[in-house]
């Protein structure tokens, strides 16, 4: 298969990203070569295992934790199932968590789901946002209870970007005993993380979204918090995880996280350059267009626009012309016929979240390429515009 | 990412007869905002009650343009008595065929048409006086009613593809089940198992084979890259060439009888055999 990256406009990096070349060099010999068991007594199987070892340290540095708080997994589904259900069996008698409206699925559809998982009937507090897409602390204090399980809130909101003051939320939580998790996979190298100095208990991260390949995720356990596997099997990850680890993948996403370490003020200060000015150009170019997400507390990479009056899918498809790739909260492109819950649980009009689109940015986007977004969306808009009963009335 | 004909892209790319025809006969408004897709259908009628002119304009995705562009070609020089038969499957089908998540594109684009015509000739719109079921998308009972009939619908889950009744809070799937159940009931012995119908003319086989082909197999044979084009229909014969990557597939002859001939044995006739073009 050829997939042409080179001629494609990518700003789809919320949704995953390139895996950087120097990702896969590091990889390439555990491909090759070196296909060792990193459990084996002899040494072409241990030094597999010391690459292995090598790549949780890259891992802990970027998060600022330690080495065995590292555990590897298939994914950031996998660690948010595993973080939620450990907290359940380690509290049978607690029966209530704590959550958010906006989550991704890997935690709402757990959620939803965990009564027939379980056997036991869970009350679920999902925690409102506020047209901004933030949250309320007092109400996320008032709900916490002798009874709550788990709270478990995003880092970074996947569509919008707004970020959660999730190191503040994990402290209430401490002081009242519950655990805390995040499902940080949009925020990790994006924005400087230090779990050391926080109380938060459990993080998921996945490769895919820092330039390393799918399939490889993380979730953080801190020193001390209960943890009960999710999958069982070998001795594997100190019997945390079971399962012969994806070694390629792993010490790729080790090369990814120096690599995020070494981007992160360049993600803050030029990728962010970029954002604002795609955002400014189109916000200011596109009548009746508006930004969804508070404008400051986000992800420098995000910005998630709505053009009224027009539908996600169609805008997506015409830009899918000019080789434009993006997101959209519209509907359509989910195969639902609702909206995104993210914009619907922030109150954005229908008028506005059928025709959102999420462009997200990596360090690979090029100011030409905003550019060329720039030049090629008003026309799209207006074109559609023209096709829309809605348009005329409201012109 | 769906998978849209040529034709569907070919009508959203280059979208025929945008707009508001001046001084219209009839005018069809369906949808709104809220639901993510609307349709303003407008049209000019002459004297001898033929369509001159079609024009639409369009709220919604890439296969609601597509439905909306095509519908106005095909009612542009037909006469109204005609145009009062087209059916969904009649929109579906001129696009080549719509993702089945999609039909209820061209559901609106025949309730726009119906609008039309009624505003034209004074009537009153038999859809809008049921009851209303689905109140997130206001849908009545009596389109789910006949989207059931006309769609050999058998599932909640075909109801929401084809009206969009109940793919939203969901409050309704009961009644849905309710109406289906009860519908499916009521038909009459014969249209209630058309696959079992043993009397079947070469033109409605034809017709059928084709219908199951679009809808069904052609989109699952797609996803592997292959393609399928019905050939001839002789007796219980139905001979076939597979195209793309099933042709000199290994697997093909497995696809052949496993897949396609049991579809169409399951749906159109249960005597069928199919063969591949020699």
């Amino acid at each position: 298969m050829q997939c042409h990256s080179d001629q494609v406009v990518y700003m789809d990096n919320n949704a995953t990203t390139r895996i950087a070349p120097e990702v896969v060099e590091a990889m390439m010999p555990f491909l090759t070569d070196c296909y060792g068991n990193p459990s084996s007594m002899h040494t072409f199987g241990g030094q597999v295992g010391q690459a292995v070892e090598q790549a949780r340290e890259s891992i802990a540095r970027l998060i600022g934790a330690r080495a065995e708080e590292i555990v590897f997994t298939s994914c950031g589904t996998e660690s948010d199932s595993t973080a939620i259900l450990s907290a359940l069996q380690t509290f049978p008698e607690k029966r209530h968590i704590v959550t958010t409206r906006v989550e991704h699925p890997a935690v709402k559809s757990l959620c939803e789901n965990l009564d027939n998982l379980t056997g036991h009937k869970h009350r679920i507090t999902w925690l409102s946002v506020d047209a901004d897409g933030t949250l309320d602390l007092e109400s996320y204090r008032q709900a916490l209870s002798d009874e709550t399980a788990i709270v478990s809130v995003m880092w970074a909101n996947n569509e919008t970007g707004v970020l959660f003051p999730v190191e503040e939320m994990a402290r209430i939580a401490k002081e009242r005993g519950v655990l805390f998790h995040t499902d940080a996979v949009q925020a990790v190298g994006k924005v400087p993380i230090n779990l050391g100095a926080t109380d938060i208990d459990f993080l998921s991260l996945s490769g895919h979204k820092l330039h390393a390949p799918k399939g490889v995720g993380v979730l953080y356990v801190a020193k001390g918090t209960p943890f009960i596997p999710f999958i069982n099997g070998g001795h594997q990850e100190h019997g945390r995880r079971g399962g012969t680890e994806n070694v390629a993948s792993i010490v790729g996403l080790g090369k990814a996280c120096e690599l995020a370490g070494a981007n992160m003020e360049e993600e803050n200060t030029r990728v962010r350059a970029l954002r604002d000015k795609l955002e400014a150009g189109l916000l200011g170019s596109v009548p009746k267009s508006l930004l969804n997400g508070h404008a400051q507390d986000r992800l420098p990479n995000t910005a998630n626009i709505s053009f009224e009056y027009v539908e996600g899918e169609a805008i997506l498809l015409h830009m899918n012309q000019h080789q434009i790739c993006a997101s959209s909260g519209s509907a359509c492109t989910s195969g639902s016929l609702e909206p995104s819950h993210v914009l619907r649980a922030m109150g954005v009009p229908f008028t506005a979240a059928h025709g959102s689109i999420r462009f997200s940015l990596s360090t690979y986007n090029s100011e030409e390429e905003i550019d060329f977004v720039l030049e090629k969306m008003p026309a799209i808009i207006a074109k559609l515009r023209t096709m829309s009963p809605f348009w005329e009335e409201n012109e | 990412m769906w998978e849209y004909t040529d034709k569907v892209q070919e009508h959203f790319i280059h979208p025929k007869n945008v707009g508001e025809v001046e001084n219209p006969d009839g005018v069809g408004n369906v949808g709104s905002l809220a639901c993510g897709d609307a349709l303003k259908l407008t049209i000019k009628v002459d004297e001898k009650d033929i369509i001159t002119d079609a024009k639409f304009k369009t709220f919604g995705c890439a296969s609601a343009i597509a439905s909306s562009s095509v519908l106005t070609e095909m009612l542009k020089g037909m006469p109204l008595a005609e145009a009062k038969n087209i059916t969904n499957d009649d929109i579906a089908e001129a696009l080549g065929g719509l993702p089945k998540e999609k039909m209820h594109c061209s559901v609106m684009g025949r309730e726009a048409l119906e609008a039309a015509i009624a505003d034209f000739t004074g009537a009153i719109l038999p859809m809008a006086q049921g009851e209303v079921v689905c109140e997130c998308f206001g849908v009545t009972d009596l389109e789910v009613i006949r989207a059931v009939e006309e769609n050999s619908l058998r599932s909640v889950e075909e109801i929401t593809n084809f009206t969009k009744a109940g793919g939203g809070c969901g409050k309704c799937e009961e009644r849905l089940r309710e109406i289906l159940v009860k519908t499916v009931e009521d038909l009459p012995e014969k249209a209630q198992s058309p696959p079992k119908e043993k009397r079947m003319t070469t033109l409605q086989k034809i017709k059928k084979i084709e219908q199951v082909l679009e809808r069904e197999i052609k989109p699952t044979l797609k996803k592997d890259g292959g393609s399928i084009e019905l050939i001839d229909v002789d007796g219980d014969f139905v001979t076939v060439s597979l195209r793309g990557a099933c042709s000199g597939c290994h697997s093909s002859q497995t696809t052949l009888k496993e897949y396609v001939e049991k579809k169409l044995r399951e749906q159109v006739l249960e005597t069928l055999i199919v063969e591949e073009e020699k």
